[in-house]
């Protein structure tokens, strides 16, 4: 659709007459239940318009959404963030995306969409991931607002924005907090959380609320298979790695080819004992954790985030506090409340995190509660001490020949690999950006 | 086509089912005023659904803050500029759009109204939704009201009877039968002796027929009375921990089914029943009363129940699925195959109380307890001075900050709207003077009603801030919600709400009224 001529310059860029009349009625008049600070002028729409600056992460259902959102609130100054590609089947959801754009990266195809479609926005793309910048990048944010299907993302965020506040005397310095308004969704259920790091609940301070995702049983899977589920786990989890069927890549989700091996293979499984139900659609699912998304639930929860940036950049409005739960299938159901913080959280008390084992407990004890213990709920940690005044991996994984070094170490006990009671151990893990110190507490 | 082929399967009909989608497929939709609210509903609707989209709009568009109307749309017929912004979302749709205001299309040809699977107005004057209220339910065309109103939403739906055939609850509760085991169960219980069994075998016992074994050994053991409270349950699961086989040196061994079926002892002894409201079908008049005019719903309802009464010996047909448990492979198939097989009989034996629709069956089976109607009061009952649900209002205003709040407010909008021929507020320099206007027209639509309640000031005064804006924030939210609403009521599956939808977007709180 071609561009007629913008319209004359009036307040600085591309706004005609009346243009954000609405958004102008909450930022002028005084009302009963705006924040105390508020102070309704007419340079509050300037500041929305001309200097806030918003993050979006995310440019997926919930980002889509986000994006369109804040724009048509005032919002001009946008960056979003997101390592993916278009594939076919976001076409249902994500409104910014055509057939033209798959295989295109959808932050700059998103912020194309938008500077285009809402003239004066300037939405600004980055192809990346998250972990790609660092505190410099996020510290030149306003308020950060995320749209992401990953909780190691969400908790990676969370930690960057603590580890920007800054403590002077024990005491916070409001200047350094990022409010973070985190949105999700899973089908017809989703939330939408404001966190002001150091202040409210953070993400791992309700860690809980996310159970660890459902996987089966090695055993199940390996020789007693009763599921559709349980024949494609045995395909994707034991098959591929033996057969190699394209070589050393790793089975891709999004991959066609890689689907079709694994559903013909998982077929094949389910036939031997007599299972039914195994589909392509099944397979694609199981390989891709995938729970179906519904435009409607990234809308509603997109907008009460939107929503929460808008209330927090112009003080309009007291925000929500501090979560909402969204739920609609059975009639429409919201739940709000307030999330309390954890005294011991691991990522934001300050508390230092115990570990409590006996002397003669091996290292793997150690590596298993930090993984399984639903606080901490760490996905590969990396575990390392001062020895000596020397620094000491104990057990790393993610780097192959470390990993093999310090493979021995983990049926060692903790007196074996020469720690003491109080030691200190310092724990990295894509949870967080940050290492996580322990401190080790024998028990008799 | 192949568009729609290729993205439509995994994500959507994991959630609806080929079923729902079909109908969705053949839905007309219309869609009054393509305001904020109105495109974001519609862009909801269009992006998914492969549907026939229509729109009507009177008004020629002023100020964009949809996104679907850019400046370039300024001037033009905003529905028309939606509708063309809208196709692009999906290009399967084929939307259109009307010249006509729904107040003339009232006056000259209601009859416009009868082709649509249903109708959604969005920001209509009270006048006109009543209006068109009254010609939708005479129509039995269900009505979706929705309007943004500074930071409250609103949604009324209307319909006079709607069924869910599928409701599709979170956490149903499995349907077992071991309080009256099916003679197949029986049988296959009959394979089982857990003292004989070897090791293996022993372990890898499914929890169900556990549970049904030792459930005969109580039986026989207290007259056929089973467990009936928790001194009795925790008897019975002291007996099943006692059949844990123990090891040379009298240590129990690790069963894990064992411990599976102790867990589930409270849940397997509930008693096979069928939900009240599912009676309260079978006991309606259109379940009584099957005729030609009779809608398929009713009828597979009938036969439904006709089996209860006869083959299915009080009780619906069996849903034959069970849950995962720890198993060897083929007990658990096996299992399984007991249940499905009696299913699929079960289904049969309905199927012989049905004239047609064997396709349907099926899922009606599957989901007899799942089946629903939803009776929504007509606005004409809502408005009425002497049908009003005075009840709803004064229990729920027991609490001033009740969402009810927001909803007598906008009936007290509404009537400003009629004296003043304008909304209160929507300049600055109207805000303070039309606080205590506003106050007079809600107070005198609670004296219509005779209803005593307390109306704060400051919510009042927060109405005159708003200024009958419609932000796009809260436009999106209804939007997501009227759109999945609408999806609901198109395809008979999950529960609409019922009736009347208030978002605080102040606070982030909702509530659902019946009005």
């Amino acid at each position: 659709m071609a561009d007629a001529e913008l319209p004359m310059a009036v307040d600085g860029g591309y706004d005609w007459d009346g243009r954000w009349n609405h958004v102008r009625k909450f930022l002028e008049r005084p009302g009963p239940f705006a924040h105390p600070d508020f102070e309704p002028c007419t340079e509050s729409l300037q500041f929305l318009l001309e200097m806030c600056k918003i993050l979006v992460i995310g440019a997926g259902g919930l980002g889509c959404e986000l994006l369109k959102n804040l724009a048509l609130s005032g919002f001009r100054l946008i960056h979003v963030v997101d390592m993916d590609t278009i594939d076919i089947s976001n076409l249902n959801r994500q409104f910014l995306f055509r057939p033209k754009d798959v295989g295109r990266p959808k932050a700059e195809v998103a912020a194309d969409f938008i500077n285009n479609r809402i003239p004066g926005c300037k939405v600004v793309p980055h192809y990346k991931k998250i972990q790609d910048f660092d505190e410099s990048f996020y510290r030149q944010f306003h308020i950060i607002v995320c749209g992401l299907d990953s909780i190691i993302a969400r908790r990676w965020m969370n930690g960057m924005l603590i580890s920007l506040l800054s403590y002077e005397d024990g005491v916070l310095d409001p200047s350094s907090i990022i409010p973070l308004i985190d949105g999700g969704t899973e089908g017809f259920k989703g939330n939408s959380r404001v966190i002001l790091p150091g202040m409210t609940a953070c993400i791992d301070c309700t860690l809980e609320l996310y159970p660890p995702q459902i996987n089966f049983p090695m055993c199940t899977i390996a020789s007693m298979p009763r599921l559709p589920e349980h024949c494609i786990e045995y395909a994707r989890i034991l098959l591929w790695p033996k057969e190699k069927p394209f070589g050393e890549t790793s089975l891709d989700g999004d991959n066609p080819e890689h689907i079709q091996w694994v559903f013909k293979k998982s077929i094949e499984r389910a036939a031997e004992f007599h299972i039914t139900g195994v589909t392509y659609r099944l397979t694609q699912g199981v390989v891709k954790r995938i729970i179906p998304a519904v435009a409607s639930t990234n809308a509603v929860i997109a907008a009460a985030c939107s929503l929460e940036v808008f209330k927090i950049a112009s003080s309009a409005y007291i925000p929500l506090n501090n979560y909402l739960v969204f739920n609609d299938v059975d009639g429409l159901y919201t739940y709000t409340f307030e999330a309390e913080r954890k005294e011991n959280c691991s990522a934001c008390s300050q508390v230092p995190q115990n570990l409590q084992f006996p002397p003669s407990a091996k290292l793997q004890e150690v590596l298993e509660y930090l993984m399984e213990n639903a606080s901490l709920q760490m996905k590969s940690p990396a575990i390392t001490t001062t020895l000596e005044g020397k620094n000491k991996t104990l057990y790393l994984q993610s780097v192959k020949s470390i990993e093999e070094r310090t493979k021995p170490n983990l049926c060692k006990t903790l007196t074996e690999l020469g720690l003491s009671d109080g030691q200190e151990l310092a724990v990295a893990d894509v949870t967080t950006p940050q290492t996580v110190l322990f401190k080790l507490n024998f028990t008799t | 086509m192949l568009f729609m082929v290729t993205y439509m399967p995994t994500l959507c009909c994991r959630l609806w089912g080929d079923h729902g989608q079909d109908t969705l497929e053949n839905a007309h939709v219309c869609l009054i005023n393509a305001t904020a609210t109105g495109t974001e509903i519609l862009k909801n609707l269009v992006l998914p659904g492969n549907l026939n989209v229509f729109t009507a709009v009177p008004y020629v568009c002023i100020v964009s803050y949809s996104f679907f109307l850019t400046y370039n749309s300024i001037g033009k017929n905003r529905a028309q500029a939606a509708t063309e912004l809208l196709q692009e979302l999906n290009s399967h749709v084929s939307g259109n759009f009307v010249e006509e205001s729904p107040e003339k299309l009232l006056d000259n040809n209601p009859d416009f109204f009868h082709r649509f699977t249903i109708v959604i107005a969005v920001q209509l004057p009270e006048s006109t939704s009543l209006r068109l209220g009254s010609v939708l339910w005479s129509a039995s065309i269900p009505f979706l009201v929705c309007k943004t109103y500074g930071l409250i939403g609103y949604m009324r739906l209307v319909v006079q009877e709607h069924t869910v055939i599928e409701s599709h609850p979170d956490s149903a509760l499995e349907d077992l039968r071991l309080d009256k085991p099916f003679a197949e169960f029986k049988n296959h219980l009959q394979s089982f002796d857990l003292e004989s069994m070897n090791k293996k075998d022993h372990s890898h016992t499914p929890w169900i027929i556990i549970i049904a074994k030792y459930l005969e050994k109580w039986l026989s053991e207290h007259n056929y009375k089973p467990p009936q409270n928790y001194k009795e349950k925790e008897a019975f699961r002291q007996l099943i921990r006692d059949g844990i086989r123990k090891n040379e040196n009298g240590v129990p061994e690790d069963e894990e089914n064992f411990e599976e079926a102790i867990k589930n002892v409270n849940t397997a002894l509930n008693q096979t029943k069928i939900p009240s409201a599912v009676e309260e079908l079978f006991n309606s008049e259109q379940c009584n009363n099957i005729n030609s005019e009779s809608s398929s719903f009713w009828v597979m309802l009938r036969a439904v129940k006709d089996f209860v009464h006869s083959e299915g010996n009080r009780d619906l047909p069996v849903r034959g699925t069970i849950p995962d448990m720890i198993a060897d492979s083929q007990k658990f198939i096996n299992l399984q195959n007991v249940y499905r097989t009696k299913a699929m009989q079960d289904a049969a034996a309905v199927s012989t109380h049905v004239q047609r629709l064997l396709q349907s069956l099926g899922k009606v089976c599957k989901n007899a307890s799942f089946l629903r109607v939803v009776r929504c009061r007509s606005l004409a009952e809502e408005y009425g001075v002497d049908s009003v649900n005075k009840d709803e209002i004064t229990s729920c205003m027991d609490n001033p900050d009740s969402e009810m709040v927001f909803y007598l407010i906008l009936r007290g909008v509404e009537r400003f709207y009629q004296q003043h021929s304008r909304y209160p507020g929507v300049y600055n320099y109207q805000v303070e003077d039309d606080i205590s206007k506003l106050k007079l027209c809600v107070n005198s639509v609670m004296q219509e009603y005779n209803l005593n309640v307390n109306i704060k000031d400051d919510y009042v005064h927060e109405f005159c801030r708003f200024g009958a804006s419609e932000p796009h924030t809260v436009a999106a939210f209804i939007g997501g919600s009227a759109a999945q609403e609408a999806i609901k009521i198109i395809s008979h599956q999950f529960v609409p709400f019922n009736n009347t939808f208030i978002y605080n977007a102040m606070l982030q709180t909702s509530a659902t009224l019946q009005l």
